[in-house]
């Protein structure tokens, strides 16, 4: 099969490799239909997780038909389209079990602070993922969940992770009615956590990113007010201006480890590897939050350290919240907001491209050219 | 040495400000005492594990089941074991692993010429994007890496002789 193949920072291919074959009771193989790039395969792309081995597949975002399934398999059958949520998640574990499938203690022998997750390194369990023609899915009766009739697979896609994720974004930061809500990042996951703050009662949702024609889109999408950091001189002075000196309710950061914005972190953090990445989004979250206020983390950041003004947090009583998102905890919500017309997800692909292009979408992608927003990878074998 | 209090709901004032609300977290409402336990759930079962999975030492077993992308081989998986002897809160295990990643990468460009070809770093990079949609920048970009690469294969390709 055909298959993305990482030969190391910003080197990325398709060659032929082995089709995956059932190693557990309950596995599932699925033939891919559609899969995305997301800002998290950006992390890996760049080289800042750790153990991401060259020749692995990346890939968590994806839907696709179910091709064979484990002897223990009982909630897919060959032949059903189905979405599968990023996190590998067993549906035992004491976290599981509450609610916490981001964070499930049988799907990552390599890192207990880290889940399972599909197609990426190691570090989150070396599971090949689905930017390919196939993709080997463990624990088939927790994670993949039937396309309901009717649904786009465009939508389908995006509610493996986007659409959960942007909306954990906005559930972590305990939105009261007529809160002000600033969100770090004008991609996919800053666009969708500013839409579903509406959703909590939000009374101001502000978008802060570098991106013109990103944050164009996020204000048309989200109908939210959008702000460009770049002509600003300060954007922690600029949160207290614009929210009478007191600091937004609510701070998203949305960016996560390949921030811009900062020399220092740049360096430090993206350059020089001596942090996890660069922490300048989560830095101007924590200083233009308000007093007693929340600060909901999304973005990704390595394993290792992040220079963050933790003083601040208890200077201020700071209520950090943060996670994976828990996809399939909150899928059969999400999935009726889509159906009901509260979210429209497919909204944000921008760009559909031939899986055996990957390398162009991952630059495309990665450098933010050709307004890009979301692109979505097709498979020669999707039409089958 | 025995630290543990045997019956902690005995110390004078346990639980009288506890509030089940007042939990920040997602959705951990529904816990019992049982699972302050450790591995108290029935595991699912054990994929075989045929093959070098590396192992936090934060754990005690290898997970129920596990992914079986690229095993460790050559230096970089020398380093990736030595890194693993280290607990997730050393930056000797981090650290490390992003050195046998850079290493890795250079065992791949070896990997690609033995097998006979020669890695289109150039197809690699998105650059006919970046030609499509970025002409001026890509010259200039050209210029620079070209002149590196071909200096670090003709290295390379001597090392592999
Ligand atoms: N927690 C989860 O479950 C989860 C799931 C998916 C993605 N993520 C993470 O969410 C983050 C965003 O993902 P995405 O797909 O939207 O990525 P993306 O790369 O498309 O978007 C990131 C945006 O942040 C902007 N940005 C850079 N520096 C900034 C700064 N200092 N302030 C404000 N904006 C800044 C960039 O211009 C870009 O538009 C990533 O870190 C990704 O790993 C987390
Ligand atoms: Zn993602
Ligand atoms: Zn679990």
């Amino acid at each position: 099969m055909l298959a993305m193949n990482y030969r190391g920072p910003k080197r990325v291919r398709v060659d032929k490799k082995p089709e995956p074959t059932i190693l557990h009771p309950e596995d599932a193989i699925v033939r891919v239909t559609r899969s995305c790039i997301c800002g998290s395969d950006l992390h890996l792309y760049n080289g800042l997780v750790p153990d991401t081995r060259v020749g692995s597949t990346f890939g968590h975002e994806f839907v696709g038909v179910v091709e064979e399934i484990g002897s223990d398999v009982t909630n897919v059958k060959v032949g059903d389209n189905v979405l599968v949520p990023f996190n590998i998640a067993c549906g035992k574990c004491a976290f599981c079990k509450q609610g916490l499938f981001g964070n499930c203690h049988e799907a990552n022998s390599q890192a207990t602070a880290v889940g399972g997750i599909f197609g990426y390194s190691h570090t989150a369990g070396g599971y090949d993922g689905g930017q390919a023609e196939y993709v080997r899915v463990p624990y088939a009766n927790v994670g993949p969940t039937v396309i309901p009739e009717g649904m786009d697979p465009d939508d389908a896609v995006l509610l493996t992770d986007v659409v959960p994720t942007g909306y954990q974004a906005a559930e972590m930061g305990g939105i009261q009615k007529g809160d002000t809500v600033v969100i770090f990042g004008a991609g996919p996951i800053g666009i969708m956590a500013a839409k579903c703050s509406w959703l909590f009662g939000a009374g101001r949702v502000i978008v802060i990113d570098h991106i013109e024609y990103r944050l164009e889109f996020a204000k048309n999408y989200a109908q939210c007010e959008v702000y460009n950091f770049k002509s600003m001189d300060d954007p922690v002075l600029f949160i207290k201006k614009e929210t009478d000196w007191m600091g937004a309710d609510v701070c998203i950061d949305a960016v996560g480890a390949e921030a811009a914005g900062d020399v220092m972190q740049t360096i430090t953090g993206r350059k020089l590897l001596l942090q996890a990445g660069s922490a300048t989004a989560l830095h101007w979250a924590i200083n233009g939050v308000k007093k007693g206020g929340i600060v909901s983390i999304v973005g990704v950041y390595g394993p290792t350290d992040n220079l963050v003004p933790i003083g601040n947090v208890v200077n201020k009583g700071i209520t950090i919240r943060a996670n994976q998102a828990s996809v399939k905890r909150l899928l059969p919500k999400l999935i009726k907001h889509v159906q009901d017309g509260l979210i429209d997800p497919k909204a944000l692909i921008t760009h559909r491209v031939p899986l055996e292009e990957i390398a162009d979408a991952y630059h495309i992608f990665s450098e933010k050219l050709d307004n890009c927003i979301k692109p979505v990878l097709i498979p020669p074998s999707a039409n089958r | 040495m025995e630290h543990k209090i045997k019956d902690y709901t005995r110390i004078k004032g346990w639980g009288v400000d506890a509030d089940p609300e007042n939990d920040p977290t997602y959705p951990i409402k529904n816990r019992t005492n049982e699972e302050h336990k450790g591995y108290s759930w029935e595991r699912p079962p054990q994929q075989v594990v045929n093959m070098e999975i590396l192992k936090s030492v934060e754990r005690p077993n290898v997970s129920a089941v596990f992914g079986t992308s690229m095993p460790p081989s050559g230096l970089s998986g020398k380093l990736r074991r030595f890194a693993y002897q280290w607990s997730e809160n050393t930056y000797t295990r981090w650290l490390t692993l992003i050195f046998a990643d850079r290493v890795n990468e250079y065992e791949g460009i070896v990997e690609d010429i033995k097998s006979g070809n020669i890695p289109n770093i150039f197809a690699e990079k998105g650059w006919k994007a970046e030609w499509r949609l970025k002409p001026e920048r890509l010259a200039i970009k050209i210029g620079t890496t070209a002149a590196i690469v071909t200096a670090l294969l003709t290295v390379m390709i001597r090392k592999s002789k």
